[in-house]
Formats: structure tokens, sequence, C-alpha cells
């Protein structure tokens, strides 16, 4: 029975949504030009009830998508391409931004709801900004909107509500069946199924939904002609902003770096850059928004990166949904055919602001006076334009595509491509701006809080700037020692390394003299700190990260495969120890991970069942010390996810296990995820490369013994011995007649570290000889029961041996990726005090009736 | 007004320079054939290629060869001016390799064959895939 009640509720939400987005944006905007008080009055009511209808519907729209992916409806697209009935439940709400629809339907729910906040907290501003906020609001609906215009062959938007049988129309077996609803969904791309998933995009879109509050309260400031006034009402958003979309950013860096193999948290790819370059542009605004309250300079300049902000978010929005980076991304994106509506909300919101900032540009207050070099205006505003030409280096190498299609619009012929070595293209220049940010933060706050004196500024940095230089001293010889003298030719390293340092130490001295006096300023110098921090971590864990696994075995694992390959991996078979940096690493086997219990199982002690998700317990399954399941219970497991257990055991006797994982879909394909061993200096990261197939083992030519009850005898080395051989009546769920026969031995085999039962079974049934070997897969052994000889009281065993399991590891050294994390901390808590500081301020001048 | 002047031709400056390396860094799209003609002239420099995989009549895809460490895989490409050409990528195959209607390497020739350093995959658009498992 196809669910259409819900779809369709969906779809009045979506199109409730659009309109009323529309009906506040013309009321807020007849709002704020009215002259009278009564009808400013009037409309600016309408527009606040239309907004919150608006709000409603969109929660309404993330409702009844929720409704439909929770119940696994898979008569609708969007649950059956993105999920599966076997997804645990915190993965659904993945699924509910995995599509395009529902990462639109994510970013119009967190306007939503900051338009909500804005209508409560400010009266003043409430109507120009609201109708900046609704026109947006409406674009976004529109991308969901999935209606055909009569008459056109054209539609606006794409539905999240539209039934599988609309998009595959000419599917067989729509054809045949129109009520078909598929049993079971595409599922989740196993790579998504990660709590980083679950709160990367929603932190993400934050960030995005923010950065159009500074913007519109721009725009609203050139609209009411109240150029100076915006600011401060702007500034504590602006700062919110910083925070999430920074945040937004990491996570995402973050979850690469725990599950993708590639070995760090940023690869210059264009959705990495597409909003790296918004937050770099973001960041240069605060810093002018600040001059400017502070000096009355730089309006012009926080007006125009204000804009800039906006407009670069959703030209990212652009590139990263048209399709238009097809040819040039590792992601795949796919083209929902909305490139034109995405252009046409680019562009109107691009030229909106510029012909409304030409019309004002006359009026808008400046300063004459040339600033002194010695002032901070003049510092930060270098600062500031550093960052822009950061954001500028990335953004036109990211948009080549972009210039390819424009060339050849207007006729050209343009086959540019992006650099084939992205990290190394990027890294050339940015590391070199990063520098001179580190040290521009570091001299801008003293001149920011000293006022100095050309002449004091060599005495006011001389104790910071001598500490930074014995650290740095001191990490260079760190460096010499732990990686050669060949570590130290990178100066670009170097100078990083010490500027970074210079910040932290000078950004130090400037928090430790602000936490006597007033701690509540103390954000930026905590944030800067954070930074410094950053770029040493950021140094350190990519430009040191060490290769570990190197190949000490002398001996080449394929003479095929690469000279890298064969040289930079450990091979581990398995219950066999290895050295690895400092460790001795032993694979200790495979592992399945249960559904409902926190532990791994080992595929040895259970059977499985023609359920591929259900499995039963051979034996009490023990993992921690802790009991997960009694012998003979039926359990969940995820059976796409295999772990390899891999011990390390360091000099002192300390034991620490990882668990690297290989998904292997059948849709999606095999993917690798490493496992992280997490130090205060260093982390070790470790993911596996290859690893055999036992369906493909070959085995040997069985070798045939003749042994007694209890008579010891070596399988492949092992020492075995047959216990006792008993009758069986059945064979697993299958009974035997009486006519038949079946005994199943018992033969104990002595592996490295544990006792093994096989269990092979010779049967007689229909007058036919049967045999069922047994598989040790530890020890990569089978045993047959071939024959019994009641005569001499003897059995007949046949013993194989197959090559052992084993894995190919590769694992690498990143030193110091704390001290980024803990610079991300600081970034954080730093913009959270300058926000709490700025938001004082807007109600104090609230208070007193100013806005 | 000096002081400012010198600071936006500082920064005119830079940006034509990074203008000026980012079109001597940026790799091109080429076919097979000038590709081919590319690393003969001593081209070192890794180029891109557009491509389909190779497929047979009844749409299944050929060419296929896993290596023996599985780690890395060959396939045959087809570019857009039709050439046909084997590639070998020193990894495992990508997710959703065997679904792409257009396969984009990054690489460039060492002697006949093409190796990929890298592989970005474009797949089908949902509003043209047509199949639903049952």
């Amino acid at each position: 029975m196809i669910h259409y009640f819900i779809g369709d509720l969906g779809h009045f939400f979506v199109i409730t949504s659009f309109v009323a987005a529309l009906a506040s944006a013309f009321s807020y905007f007849k709002g704020t030009n009215a002259t009278s008080l009564e009808k400013k009055i009037f409309w600016t009511q309408n527009g606040s009830i239309s907004f919150y209808t608006h709000a409603a519907s969109v929660i309404g729209i993330c409702i009844s998508l929720f409704v439909i992916i929770a119940n696994h409806y898979f008569e609708y697209h969007y649950a059956y391409s993105y999920s599966d009935s076997k997804l645990p439940d915190h993965y659904l709400v993945s699924t509910f931004w995995n599509g395009q629809e529902g990462s639109f339907l994510l970013w119009m729910f967190w306007q939503a709801v900051l338009g909500i906040v804005i209508i409560n907290t400010n009266k003043f501003w409430e109507g120009p900004v609201m109708t900046v906020f609704a026109l947006v609001q409406a674009f976004l609906a529109s991308m969901i909107l999935g209606v055909v215009l009569p008459g056109f062959d054209f539609r606006i938007g794409s539905s999240p509500f539209v039934l599988l049988r609309e998009v595959m129309h000419d599917a067989p077996i729509f054809q045949s069946q129109p009520d078909f609803i598929p049993k079971e969904g595409n599922g989740l791309n196993p790579l998504l199924q990660n709590y980083w998933m679950v709160i990367h995009p929603p932190t993400l879109f934050l960030g995005f939904a923010s950065t159009l509050v500074p913007f519109s309260f721009c725009i609203a400031g050139l609209w009411l002609k109240r150029y100076r006034e915006w600011v401060r009402p702007a500034l504590p958003w602006a700062l919110f902003g910083g925070a999430v979309l920074g945040l937004g950013i990491l996570m995402g860096g973050y979850w690469a770096y725990e599950t993708l193999n590639f070995g760090g948290y940023w690869n210059w790819d264009p959705v990495e850059n597409a909003v790296y370059v918004p937050w770099l542009i973001l960041i240069a605004a605060i810093h002018t928004m600040i001059t400017y309250k502070n000096s009355e300079t730089a309006l012009k300049a926080s007006m125009i990166l204000v804009v800039t902000v906006f407009i670069l978010i959703l030209y990212s929005t652009f590139l990263t949904r048209s399709g238009i980076l097809g040819d040039s991304s590792v992601h795949s994106f796919t083209d929902l055919g909305l490139s034109g509506q995405l252009l046409i909300y680019l562009l109107f919101f691009l030229f909106g602001a510029i012909v409304l900032a030409v019309v004002r540009w006359k009026e808008i207050p400046t300063t004459d006076k040339e600033v002194s070099t010695y002032s901070r205006e003049f510092w930060i505003f270098i600062g500031t334009l550093v960052l822009c030409l950061m954001g500028f280096q990335v953004i036109m190498a990211t948009s080549i595509p972009v210039w390819n299609s424009i060339i050849n619009l207007f006729g050209g012929s343009s086959n540019m491509a992006p650099p084939a070595d992205q990290i190394g293209y990027y890294t050339k220049f940015q590391l070199w701006f990063a520098i001179v940010v580190a040290l521009l933060s570091a001299v801008g706050q003293f001149f920011w809080w000293k006022k100095i004196e050309p002449r004091q500024i060599g005495k006011e940095l001389l104790v910071p700037f001598l500490t930074s230089l014995v650290i740095f001293v001191i990490l260079v010889n760190v460096l010499i020692f732990q990686f050669g003298s060949d570590s130290i030719k990178n100066a670009g390293y170097l100078l990083i390394l010490f500027a970074g340092i210079f910040t932290v130490s000078a950004n130090g001295k400037i928090l430790f003299g602000l936490l006597k006096s007033s701690p509540g300023l103390s954000g930026g110098a905590i944030a800067h700190i954070g930074i410094g921090l950053m770029l040493i971590g950021i140094m350190f864990s990519s430009g040191y990260s060490k290769i570990v696994s190197l190949n000490n075995t002398g001996l080449l694992y394929s003479r095929e495969a690469s000279e890298e390959y064969n040289r930079d991996n450990l091979l581990l078979f398995i219950n066999e120890p290895r050295s690895m940096a400092g460790y001795e690493i032993e694979y200790k086997g495979d592992r399945l991970e249960a559904r409902e219990k926190a532990g791994f199982v080992n595929p040895n002690d259970i059977e499985f069942t023609d359920d591929p998700f259900m499995v039963v317990a051979r034996k009490d399954i023990v993992y921690n010390k802790n009991k997960l399941f009694h012998a003979n219970d039926t359990f969940e497991i995820f059976p796409e996810n295999r772990y390899y257990e891999i011990q390390l055991t360091g000099t002192g006797g300390q034991k620490h296990t990882l668990f690297p994982r290989i998904q292997d879909n059948p849709t999606m394909g095999m993917a690798a995820s490493p496992d992280i061993k997490r130090d205060i200096s260093k982390d070790l990261y470790a993911h596996i490369v290859d690893l055999n197939d036992p369906e493909k083992a070959e085995w040997s030519k069985p070798e045939e013994i003749k042994v007694t009850a209890n008579q010891e005898f070596f399988a492949n080395d092992y020492v075995s011995a047959l216990e006792k051989v008993e009758r069986v009546f059945s064979i697993g769920p299958v009974k035997l007649d009486s006519s038949d026969v079946a005994v199943k031995a018992h033969i104990r085999v002595k592996g490295e570290y544990e006792e093994y039962i096989a269990e092979p079974i010779f049967v007689i049934r229909n007058r036919m000889v049967g045999r069922i070997p047994y598989e040790v897969r530890d020890l990569g052994i089978q045993l047959t029961l071939l024959n019994i000889h009641p005569e001499t009281n003897q059995f007949s065993l046949g013993i194989s041996s197959r090559q052992k399991d084993y894995v190919v590891v590769k694992a690498m050294e990143k030193p110091l990726i704390n001290v980024l994390w803990l610079g991300t901390f600081l970034v954080m808590t730093g913009f959270g005090v300058a926000m709490v500081r700025r938001i004082r301020e807007f109600n104090k001048m609230k208070e007193k009736g100013l806005e | 007004m000096r002081k400012s002047h010198i600071i936006i031709f500082i920064i005119i400056a830079a940006a034509i320079g990074i203008l000026v390396s980012t079109a001597g860094d940026a790799s091109t799209y080429v076919g097979f054939g000038k590709a081919y003609e590319m690393a003969n002239a001593g081209n070192r420099k890794d180029i891109h290629v557009v491509g389909a995989l190779l497929k047979d009549t009844s749409g299944d895809i050929i060419g296929i060869e896993t290596g023996a460490d599985k780690v890395s895989f060959s396939f045959l490409l087809v570019d857009e001016n039709g050439k046909k050409q084997k590639v070998e990528y020193n990894q495992p195959m990508p997710q959703d390799f065997t679904k792409s209607e257009k396969v984009v390497v990054v690489g460039r020739y060492e002697g006949s064959v093409f190796k990929a350093s890298k592989i970005l995959l474009k797949c089908p658009s949902k509003y043209q895939e047509q199949k639903v498992s049952v």
C-alpha cells in the first residue's frame, strides 16, 4: 500500500512555505517603506505572521520527510535512495540530509530559526532584515518545490516527496506493477555511517545560515541609510557565524581523518575549498567590523566583505550542486537540474547588493585621514588583505571549471583543468600566507591593546620574541633528533613553526595582562593563541607525518605491485608478531560487530544463518571481560562491517588494540577506514590496504593419518589429539533417518594462543558416504574425518592447510595533532568570549533605546 | 595617499602573481592521442582525460582487471574522440566505479599504458538511473 497522504502533506507544506516566505518578504518590504506608523505596524505584523507560518511549514516538511524515512516508506524515492530497513536509528538522521533536497531543507530550517530569533530580539531592524531573510527563504523553498510550470516543460526545484515510480518511470517493474513497493532501500553510503556525519552537516549549515544575518543587517543599513548603526547588531552574529562555520569545517576534516584513508584531514578538494574561502572572508569581515567599532574606519571595507561572504556562500552552493565541478572533484556531484535556479539565486543577490551599494556609495561616511603605519587599524587592514588574498588564490583555482564554461559560452575554447597535485599546489601558497597571518596576529594584537609608540614596539615585543626563539630552537632540536637533520631543510615549515609560536607567546602576554584587568575582553587573545596552536599542529601533523609500517622483512610482497607498496606496508600473518614503531604488532584475526551490544565478536565463535544479519553463538561470547552473549543465543550483526584486530604491545608491556575496518557493501563497493591510537604527543593511524580472501584460498593436498583416541599428532605443526567420536542424530537443522549413520569427531588443536575444537562429521546416508570437513580459520587448517576402522579402533583423518590469514597494514604517525585540536578548541572559546561581550554591548544599547 | 597606493600596487601584483602561477600549474583536459604526444615530447606533467568505460553490446563493462596484489587494477577507457586505452591505477577500485557514466583520469603515459594517479567519477544523475532491484 502506497502511503500517499504523508507525501501530499509534505508537498503541501513545501508550497505553503514558499508562498508564506514570499508573502512575508512583501509585507516586510511594505512595512519598511511605509510612511505612516499605522501602516508600518500593520505590514510588519503581517510579515511576522507570514514568517511564522513559513517556519511552521518548514518544520512540517522536516517532520513529513522524517516520517517517510523512519517508517521505511520505500515507495518514496528519498527513502529508497538513501536508507534501508537495517540502518540504525541515529543514521536515519543522516539519511535526512544525505540528499541535496534534505540539505536545502536543513539550511532553510536554520534560517527559519535565526529569523525567529531576530523577530524577537530586534524590533528596530526587524522590517528590513526580515525582508532579506524571507526573500532568501523563498529562493531556498523554490529549490525543493518540484512543481512543473503548466505550459512549459520546466520543473522548478526538486521535491524530496517524489515517489520512486515517478522518478524511475521507465523501469519495467513500474510498467507492469504501478503499485510496486521495493522491500528494501539502497542504503546509506557506508562512509557516511559515522557519528560525525550526524552532527557535521547541521553545524555547517547553521554556519551557512548565520552568514545571512550580517548580510541582511548590511543591506538593511544601506536601505535605511543607517550606514553606521548596522555594525553593532551584526557583529555578534558575524562572530557566531565565524565560530560555527569554522567548527563545521573542522568537523568535516575530522570525519575525513577518521573515516577516509588518505591519512589526513584536509585534501584541498573543491567542496572543502568552497566553504574555506567564505570562512576566511568572514574572519576578515569580523576584523574590519571591530576596527570600525573602535575607530570609525573601514566601514566600506566591512560592507564589501560582509556582502562578499554571503555571495561566496551562495557561490559555493552553486559550485557544489550545479554539477559544474563534476570533472574536477573526487566527490561525485549530481545535477538535479537546479543549476539555472542556483545561478539566478546567486546573481539576484549579487546584483541586488551591488546596485544598492552603488546607489548609496557616495553617502557612506568615510574618513579621509591617512592611517599611520603605527596604528592598529593599519596592521589589521593589512591582515585583512592577506586573508582576502588567501581566499582569492583558493577560489580562483577552484573555479577553473567555471572559467572554462564562461570562455566556452562566449565562443572560446578552454581545456584548463585544476592542478593535478592539489595538495602541493595549494600548500605552496597557503603556507606563506599563513606565516604572514601568524606574524601579523602576533604584532597586530600589541598595536591593538598597547597603542604603541614606534620606539616602544621593540621593547614590548622583546620578551615574547625571545621566549618564542627559545621554544623554537628547542623544537627544532627535537625535530632533528626525531626525524634527522634532513627534516629541517624546508624553510617554510620552520618559518611557520616560528610564526605560530610567536603568535602564541605574544598573545599569551596580552591574555595574561587582560585576565588581570578585564577578562571579558580576552576573546581575541584566546582565539589568536588558538590560531597559532592550530598552525603548529597542522605543520607537525602534516609536514612531519611519517609512515611507520615499513616492510622490515626484506622480502617483496608482490613483484607486480609498485615499489611504494612493497616498501610502505607491513604484512601481518595472523598470530605472528612483528615490530613496528617501537611496538610489537600482531594481527589477531577479523571481527564482527554486534548490533545491540558494544563489542567485537570473533567469527569463529558464531554460526552464520541464511539471514546475513542474524548469527548464532557457538559458545559464550566474551569481549573485554563482558559476557555479550550466551552459547546458542541468536543475535544481530552488521554483516558489511569487518574489523581487523591488531594488537600493539609497547616496550613496557602495555597493550593497545586497534580495530581498522573494511566495509564491503554490495551496492557501493569496498571502503577501508582507519583506527587511530591517540597519544598525547602523536596519533598512530593505521588502515588495512589488503587482506587475503579465505573463499579463494588454495588448500594443500590432504595428508592422511591414522590415529586412535587421545593419541597426539601434528596438524600442520599444531599439537592435536582426537578426544572422542560420538554419534549424532542431526546435522545442523537436518534430522537424520534411523537408517542413516553420522558421527562427529572432537579434535583438540593447540594454537598459539588458544585451543580450538574441530568437529568434522562423517555421515552415511542413503548408503552414500559424506564427509563434512571442519576449518580452523585462525590456524589455516582443515580437518576431515575420512574413515572409521572399527577392527583396529582407528580413525583416518585428512589434514590440509592453506596460507594463513593475513592483512597488509599501512600505518602513519601524526605528531602533535592534538595541538591542532587544542588550538581549534581555543579558537572556539575565543569566539565565544568575544560574542558574549558583543551581545552585552548590544543589549546595553537596546536598553537605552538606541537600537 | 601614497601609502595606500603602494598597498594597492602590492595587492594587485600579488593577485597577478597568483593568477599567472595558477595558470602555470593548471593541468589540461586532453584526449589520449594528445596525451601520448605530450608524454613522448618529454612533458612529465599530469593531465586530465575524460572518457567512459568500455562496454560490450549488451552494456556490460569489459576490460577491468584486478592486479595480483588486489590493491591495484586496470581498465579500458574510451576518450571523447573514441580512442581506447588501457589505464592502470595503483589503488583499489573506487566506490561506484562500475556505475559511473563518465570517468576522469588524472595521470600520464608511461610507455604505452596510461598510469592514473587519481580517478574522478561522474555518476548518473538519479533521474537517469532506471534500475530497481526487486
